[in-house]
């Protein structure tokens, strides 16, 4: 095997740095940070954890953005296909920063935190391209990165007993509802949501708080604190996607199989349709069909069918590219996505992916992968 | 870190133990498996199969990346270990027990070229 363990020195950190070195993580470059990958007890026993109690995240690496004027929601939903005039204050939704091309610059969520007041959580690696985004697009609204926050993620089917005990008023919350908090005399923002399939909460905390908040979290025996590798492992059980792996500003929304994302009012046919970036190619897109889809693959062998594999039929003409893919430590066997010709996008549709010269047998398959368990109320 | 006396070592973290019939046994170290973390598949070369020194002639995938093995010196493959196959995490729990496979090599003399346990030590900074 070869060594992995190139280091660069000019990573940024997070405000929980040294209690990832405390806890024993293993520190990989993630994004310009310096993110733990893992801590000592691995990734399948942390990706299971997460399942059965509940896990810790460090997810301060992400950008944290508030968006605010009297016009915030109109200009906002030039940029993401939803009905953000509709959301109601207190309320969160997933969403997408469409480009002109009907392509994807990040995706995000963004959540109605008072009238003329939204918060959105972006993807590290896009920060700097989605806030200048903003800037280029909106010019009534104020645009305030927050940076001297940090964000957790606390999820898996005991998040809620221990938010019980941490902040009680937070289980008013249902899934994909947000609000402001009082934890310890700080300002806290919370929101029942997460990206691992789980019930959860996600926890914008002030940065010199964030250590001993979380270190009180990880005193509750259902808490371990989990890393990127069980994050990446649980999304994708869950069928979410990565951006910049499994979309980026050259995929279509059509093709990523997002077209869900776009508010039903926002739609060709829907009460404000169009009037966002892109608008014109997407429901072209859908109009007239994709020639390739983001699916789901069940790998029907023990073999990882990894990132980058090439998808073909069976007469191994070239059919598709896996963008995910990895061991389910749920499932005990390898699950994948990536992007197929539409011609075999059916769920249930055989094909094969390409690993080491082999052909390995690989079914079209239904996400998630494993049941959702959100907090519905 | 574990790293016994008896055995010899790669650069890429194979280990090699000699045997008494001019074979040799071939695992991952130690230090390989915990880099890997949890190995949830591996891909063995089968029997009769032969490989010049520091070709790729294994794989082992962890949850996270999948990892090619290097043949530590030129010959015929002739055991694979099907139990290690069958439960690939017991490379995990047990490096130098949960061998990959035996080979068959052109000249057993260059074992004694490879790494020494305390050669192999420094190698990885133990």
């Amino acid at each position: 095997m070869a060594d992995t363990n190139s280091y660069s020195s000019d990573l940024k950190t997070t405000p929980l740095n040294e209690l990832h070195e405390q806890l024993g993580a293993k520190m990989v470059p993630f994004a310009g940070y310096s993110m733990p990958v893992q801590y000592p007890k691995g990734v399948k026993t942390e990706h299971l954890h997460t399942r059965s109690s509940a896990g810790l995240f460090d997810v301060s690496h992400m950008g944290q953005v508030i968006v605010e004027g009297p016009n915030a929601a109109s200009e906002l939903e030039q940029l993401i296909p939803l009905d953000l005039e509709a959301l109601a204050v207190g309320s969160q939704s997933y969403g997408l920063f469409t480009n002109d091309q009907g392509g994807i610059i990040d995706d995000l969520i963004i959540a109605r935190w008072q009238q003329n007041t939204f918060f959105i959580v972006i993807n590290a690696a896009c920060k700097y391209k989605d806030i200048e985004h903003l800037r280029a697009h909106i010019s009534e609204s104020t645009i305030t990165e927050l940076t001297d926050r940090a964000l957790l993620a606390l999820q898996g089917p005991k998040a809620a007993n221990v938010m019980q005990s941490i902040c009680p008023q937070a289980l008013q919350l249902k899934f994909m509802e947000f609000g402001e908090f009082t934890v310890q005399g700080e300002s806290m923002f919370i929101s029942r949501s997460g990206y691992t399939g789980e019930d959860g909460f996600e926890i914008s905390v002030p940065a010199q708080l964030a250590r001993s908040f979380a270190e009180h979290i990880l005193s509750f025996d259902e808490v371990e604190p989990i890393g990127l590798g069980a994050r990446d492992s649980l999304r994708l059980e869950s069928g979410l996607c990565l951006y910049g792996q499994d979309m980026n500003d050259q995929t279509n929304v059509i093709e990523a199989s997002l077209a869900w994302s776009i508010h039903k009012n926002r739609r060709a046919n829907g009460s404000k349709a169009g009037n966002f970036l892109g608008a014109d190619a997407i429901f072209a897109a859908q109009e007239s069909g994709v020639s390739k889809k983001r699916v789901g693959l069940s790998v029907e062998s023990k073999t990882p069918v990894r990132s980058g594999t090439l998808l073909v039929d069976a007469n191994s003409q070239e059919i598709g590219e896996v963008t995910s893919g990895g061991f389910s430590p749920s499932l005990e066997k390898p699950i994948a996505m990536g992007y197929v010709s539409s011609d075999f996008a059916k769920v249930g549709t055989e094909i094969f992916a390409l690993v080491r010269n082999k052909l390995i047998p690989v079914t079209i398959a239904k996400t998630p992968f494993v049941t959702q368990n959100y907090y519905r109320g | 870190m574990n790293i016994p006396q008896d055995l010899r070592y790669t650069e890429s973290h194979e280990w090699i133990r000699k045997e008494a019939d001019g074979s040799i046994t071939v695992g991952i170290t130690d230090h390989a498996q915990e880099a890997l973390g949890d190995i949830v598949f591996l891909e063995l070369p089968s029997v009769g199969k032969t490989f010049n020194a520091g070709d790729a002639c294994a794989v082992v995938e962890s949850v996270k990346a999948a990892s090619d093995i290097y043949a530590p010196l030129s010959g015929e493959v002739i055991a694979n270990n099907d139990a290690a196959v069958s439960a690939p995490e017991s490379v995990n729990s047990d490096a130098y027990g949960s061998w990959l496979f035996k080979m068959k090599p052109a000249d057993i003399s260059k074992v004694d070229a490879l790494l020494t346990a305390d050669a192999y030590a420094k190698t990885i900074g133990a």
